[in-house]
């Protein structure tokens, strides 16, 4: 998703989840940032598959092994248990079938790494409430027509499709609007209504 | 004049401008065939030096109607090589830092055994007497230069087309030898539409009488027709309609009017002509019924019990494919099953489709796409093998 890296605070996160020499796919790659962060910091051996056939050119002019590629469809083609991490960063919203992208996550990788902006975010909420309309922010800055985003959810809603497909959280981070953690201590209601953004590590 | 062209086929064969390496009775190459090619020689050129760890050696595969001289001007032509654009001193295959390989196919006609050779049992050329000869029958032919050289596991091979299919071979069978793979608008097997394509060519060839049986050579002879009308159908399919139509569209060649008769009206008349004509004086018309042949037994899957994907079991081979958006001979869904079966695999992969409207020769030109891909992934490939700049 186009959002600039300033904005990416969750590559941090994400990043910090990851232990050296690990065999990683990036799932949504992008322009590569986290690839190359990735690669950059912790020496993984990285993956990516992108939708963007731009996105995947300019990854491999990089030096990046990327392919082009759809979460939705080409995910089947991975081997079970092929990597050590599957990250799907900010990609899950915009994913047709996002409870199928899931599960294959947690079938080719050890552990699934998701980050994704939540829309139980009290900004989100307000806009919805207040101004009636569907809110458009510093995170989620497209208008209703002409978004990728097709699938949102909130912190409490990705809980419960964990659940239902049996995938333990090993950890789960919540950022707020700055780009800080929020306190573990706090209860998920408070991370649902604070936390703009989420990344969940998992496994199953 | 064809009789003088005939001598020349004979001689570029048997003693090519390039150095050969023969291979006696006591190394014979096995065929896929079921028999053994022996004494067979192979013509080759080299770029750059070899570093004292043999590291540093890239292997490039030429295409179905390439040769070996891709980076030094060409003895038969007189054009440049075939890939001076890509490969060079100072260029993105720089030859200051690599040692470049590449190495005239068994079956071609430019010095490597091939049906133009003189058969050693008779004393004349080998024309249909020459077994069939597969892509992995070119591939062991060459393993068996690359051990000449002492280079236990190659830095890199690439090629496109036929050359592609040559990379994919390497990388299958012999996956323990290439360090990174580049197989460029190629395919793992022939297309029924590839093969029909490839059969009108032969049928071109093989209907000539001038072909005599194959045997032409012997009376000084050679199938210029049916060649070039092989070329001329082939041509078509290495560019894109559209290319065609920018390029020539329905223009008139060198008149104001069509003539009402059968000469060359139309400029992509006479351009296909002069492709055809200009093929035969550089190509040996057997060579080409053995090498259209040998792309269309390739089946990589097939050779591997019918799932692509164990061709490449266990590789550590680093994989970046590229394919082209307009080429309609080896189309993008070639290279994507390609990647599918990679990923399925476990293998690294880069795969990228270039946009152009050049067609299959696409990967013959000067497209910056292309170039900017194999930059990154051979720099890349080189940092984690520990090749210094």
């Amino acid at each position: 998703m186009s959002v600039n890296r300033a904005q990416r605070v969750d590559l941090e996160v994400v990043t910090d989840l990851i232990p050296a020499n690990s065999r990683v796919l990036d799932v949504g790659s992008g322009d590569g940032v986290l690839l190359e962060l990735l690669q950059e910091t912790k020496q993984v051996d990285g993956r990516g598959l992108e939708l963007s056939q731009r996105g995947v050119n300019e990854c491999v002019a990089r030096g990046l092994s990327v392919i082009q590629g759809d979460a939705d469809t080409d995910l089947k083609f991975y081997a079970d248990k092929g990597f050590d991490f599957v990250v799907l960063s900010q990609t899950l919203q915009a994913t047709r079938n996002p409870k199928i992208v899931l599960d294959e996550l947690l079938r080719i990788g050890n552990r699934a790494i998701v980050s994704f902006p939540n829309f139980g975010h009290w900004r989100v909420r307000f806009s919805l409430l207040v101004k009636g309309r569907m809110p458009v922010t510093k995170d989620l800055p497209y208008s209703w027509y002409d978004t990728p985003n097709i699938h949102f959810c909130t912190i409490r809603d990705f809980v419960n499709l964990c659940e239902e497909l049996g995938a333990t959280v090993e950890k789960a981070t919540a950022l707020d609007a700055n780009g800080q953690k929020i306190g573990l201590s706090m209860p998920w209601w408070f991370w649902n209504f604070f936390g703009q953004q989420a990344v969940f590590l998992l496994r199953r | 004049m064809a009789a003088q062209r005939a001598a020349r086929t004979k001689n570029e064969a048997d003693h090519p401008s390039s150095p050969v390496l023969q291979f006696g009775p006591d190394k014979p190459l096995k065929l896929d065939a079921g028999t053994i090619l022996s004494p067979f020689q192979i013509a080759y050129q080299t770029y750059g030096s070899l570093n004292d760890a043999r590291s540093n050696a890239i292997l490039v595969c030429h295409a179905l109607t390439g040769d070996q001289h891709v980076a030094n001007t060409n003895p038969v032509t007189g054009k440049p090589g075939w890939w001076e654009v890509l490969i060079g001193p100072g260029k993105i295959i720089d030859t200051n830092r690599f040692f470049v390989i590449c190495a005239n196919v068994i079956g071609g006609c430019l010095g490597s055994t091939g049906p133009a050779s003189t058969n050693p049992a008779t004393g004349k050329p080998y024309g249909l007497d020459l077994p069939i000869i597969t892509i992995r029958d070119m591939v062991r032919a060459q393993a068996m230069l690359v051990d000449h050289f002492g280079i236990e596991k190659l830095f890199c091979v690439l090629g496109g087309s036929m050359g592609g299919m040559q990379v994919l071979e390497w990388a299958a069978s012999h996956s323990e030898r290439v360090f990174c793979a580049l197989p460029i608008a190629t395919g793992a097997r022939h297309s029924s539409q590839n093969i029909a394509f490839h059969e009108v060519g032969r049928q071109a060839v093989m209907a000539d009488p001038e072909w005599h049986g194959g045997k032409y050579l012997d009376f000084g002879k050679r199938p210029e027709k049916g060649l070039a009308v092989a070329r001329m159908a082939a041509h078509i399919t290495y560019l894109s309609e559209a290319a065609l139509h920018r390029k020539f569209g329905r223009n008139l060649q060198d008149r104001e009017a069509l003539t009402f008769g059968f000469d060359a009206d139309f400029q992509i008349e006479s351009y296909l002509r002069h492709q055809g004509m200009t093929f035969v004086d550089r190509f040996d018309a057997n060579s080409y019924l053995y090498l259209t042949r040998a792309m269309d037994y390739f089946d990589l899957a097939a050779d591997h019990g019918g799932r692509l994907a164990d061709a490449f079991a266990g590789t550590k081979t680093r994989f970046c494919l590229v394919s082209f958006t307009s080429d309609w001979l080896f189309p993008t869904e070639e290279s994507r099953s390609i990647v599918h079966a990679l990923n399925a695999a476990g293998a690294s992969v880069s795969f990228v489709e270039i946009e152009t409207d050049r067609g299959h020769d696409a990967f013959l030109l000067d497209e910056p796409e292309l170039f900017a891909a194999i930059n990154g992934f051979i720099a890349s490939a080189a940092r984690v093998r520990g090749l210094s700049l």
